[in-house]
């Protein structure tokens, strides 16, 4: 039987992530790359946008329902992906790199006995083996990483990978209902964060740091990040004087993103900062100081007061987008 | 009740890294080492748990000599002991867990915690791996916990908020930055640690299941052009966003 590459959709609140995506077509074309075919599992209650899935190359995909698997459960889960990647012959499985995909990955990676490459930014096919870059030290040194088992689990980074549509493709959809599931270890709430949208998740994020002078003053990132339709993201001086809140940390004690663009205000560029968003597409700075060490790695910069500059900017943006 | 804190060694955050010679590592010339810092907040739960709970604090590291810095740290912060589980040699996120795994059936720990993630290999994995090899229920990326009873309920942060998660111990809880305030060594605790113990011993053997082909820095980013000193800098700033980078 042929060994199949199979990609793990993931939804919340019965809704799949645009991550689910990028994985359904990164699993069609490594499937593609290694002469075998694709299929997606999802775990969940009712879903709402399956259909989004199904233009991707996978030639199945196949959901577990059940109301009590709408919100993560570990044990659940991990049976339903193990048993169904036996059943379908996986030798390559693929997650998102997000909260969940990080908790769910390794489980199912030892029930499997498959090495475990997270957060994937390259993947390639070396000769018949699976070849994955990875960031390691926040972003300071990338490797190249293989694993040594017969089944190898890849979680690959959010916003890096493209979700690209094969033309004609249209995945068949099949519906399960799950049973006797160990809900041992289960989500009981979701307690939703006030902000908006999470860094991580990101494709534009809006940071601020001490050059803001005082929490007060973050309304200015804030309205900035909503005129791009962005997330407000934080440097660790800013957390840690207790502006902001550590979810929106970025940098080495925080989240590692790369987003298609970066905006830093305020922040002059720590080494572990700037560890975790250098790999972001395009990196803007505005910081008074112009030897600040953030200028090294932007590609546009304005070295002048940031309480001049933004409003300027949040204007001329709103300008462009009516 | 044995709560035990397994802690990596790694370099400073503030560490500029260098490729070793052979291209498969760092090197580490030059380089201080620090407990992970997300192990600062598993050693402080652990702590807590203790105060709340009793039993004993064991610290638990795998690797080399030079990991005795940092479970002599964990010891200065107030845990009871140590153990060393000896390996020179590099392993993976798995032969880490396996080697833990073999140690932590035979201590009976019923709470183990890790830091989250360790800032070398960012991986992430170890705790959930070590679950699956126990048996254990695990709750990773934990900023909230409560131990009643056999009953567990922690909140772990993801993308957008934060879930409540229920589980039973024994468990294994792998702690992110928020879940406490680690408390500083004082210099009682410092002398402390000199005289508990750390044991050493082997590590249980394991095979990596994974390999790594070579290690290498990210090509270096071309710095880009300052526009201007003020908002008259604006306008043409996004213009290049949008007709340049596109991104806007």
């Amino acid at each position: 039987m042929a060994n199949i590459v199979l990609a793990f959709l993931e939804q919340r609140e019965g809704k799949l992530k645009k991550s689910a995506l990028e994985v359904a077509s990164t699993a069609a074309k490594l499937a593609k790359d290694f002469s075998t075919t694709a299929e997606g599992i999802v775990i969940g209650d009712k879903i709402d946008n399956l259909q989004d899935a199904t233009k991707f190359g996978l030639t199945k995909i196949t959901h577990f329902n059940h109301a009590e698997l709408l919100n993560y459960s570990s044990t659940a889960y991990t049976d339903l992906v193990e048993n169904f990647a036996k059943e379908v012959s996986a030798s390559i499985i693929v997650f998102s790199n997000t909260a969940l995909g990080k908790d769910l990955a390794p489980r199912v990676s030892v029930r499997l006995s498959a090495g475990t490459l997270m957060d994937c930014t390259a993947l390639k096919n070396d000769s018949g083996t699976l070849i994955a870059t990875r960031p390691l030290y926040a972003g300071k040194a990338l490797m190249d990483i293989k694993s040594n088992t017969e089944v190898t689990v890849v979680t690959i980074r959010p916003n890096v990978f493209k979700a690209e549509s094969f033309d004609g493709s249209q995945s068949e959809v099949v519906t399960i209902s799950a049973d006797s599931l160990n809900l041992k270890t289960k989500v009981i709430e979701f307690k939703k964060a006030e902000g908006k949208m999470d860094v991580a998740e990101a494709d534009i994020i809006v940071s601020g740091g001490r050059g803001l002078k005082g929490p007060e003053n973050f309304h200015l990132i804030e309205e900035l990040a909503e005129v791009l339709g962005g997330a407000v993201g934080a440097s660790r001086a800013a957390v840690d004087a207790g502006w902001r809140p550590h979810r929106e940390q970025v940098g080495q004690t925080g989240k590692t993103v790369s987003p298609s663009l970066y905006i830093a205000v305020g922040i002059s560029g720590a080494i572990q900062h700037l560890a975790g968003m250098s790999s972001s597409k395009y990196i803007v700075a505005i910081n008074k100081d112009k030897e600040a060490p953030i200028f090294s790695v932007t590609d546009y910069g304005i070295a002048g007061d940031l309480f001049e500059v933004v409003p300027k900017l949040i204007e001329e943006i709103k300008k462009l987008k009516s | 009740m044995k709560i035990a804190v397994c802690v990596s060694h790694v370099p400073d955050t503030a560490t500029k890294i260098t490729i070793g010679s052979d291209n498969k590592s760092i090197d580490p010339s030059g380089v201080t080492y620090i407990i992970n810092p997300y192990d600062e907040f598993a050693v402080e739960e652990a702590l807590k748990t203790k105060e709340k709970l009793g039993g004993e604090v064991i610290v638990l590291s795998v690797g080399p000599e030079n990991n005795k810095e940092t479970i002599r740290k964990a010891l200065a912060m107030g845990a009871d002991s140590g153990i060393l589980l000896k390996d020179e040699n590099p392993r993976d996120s798995f032969a880490v867990a396996k080697a833990l795994a073999e140690e932590l059936k035979s201590l009976g720990a019923e709470i183990i915690f890790l830091g989250k993630q360790s800032v070398d290999y960012d991986n992430s994995i170890t705790g959930q791996i070590l679950s699956e090899l126990l048996g254990y229920s695990c709750i990773s990326v934990v900023v909230d916990l409560k131990i009643e009873g056999n009953k567990v309920i922690a909140e772990r942060e993801i993308e957008g908020g934060r879930e409540v998660v229920e589980a039973e111990l024994p468990v294994i809880i792998t702690a992110q930055k928020g879940l406490n305030e680690p408390r500083y060594a004082s210099l009682k605790g410092i002398m402390a640690a000199k005289k508990k113990t750390i044991e050493e011993k082997p590590a249980a053997q394991a095979n990596n299941l994974t390999e790594v082909i070579v290690m290498k820095k990210p090509p270096a980013k071309q710095p880009g052009r300052i526009l201007g000193t003020d908002s008259t800098a604006v306008p043409e700033l996004v213009k290049l966003l949008h007709e340049e980078a596109k991104v806007i």
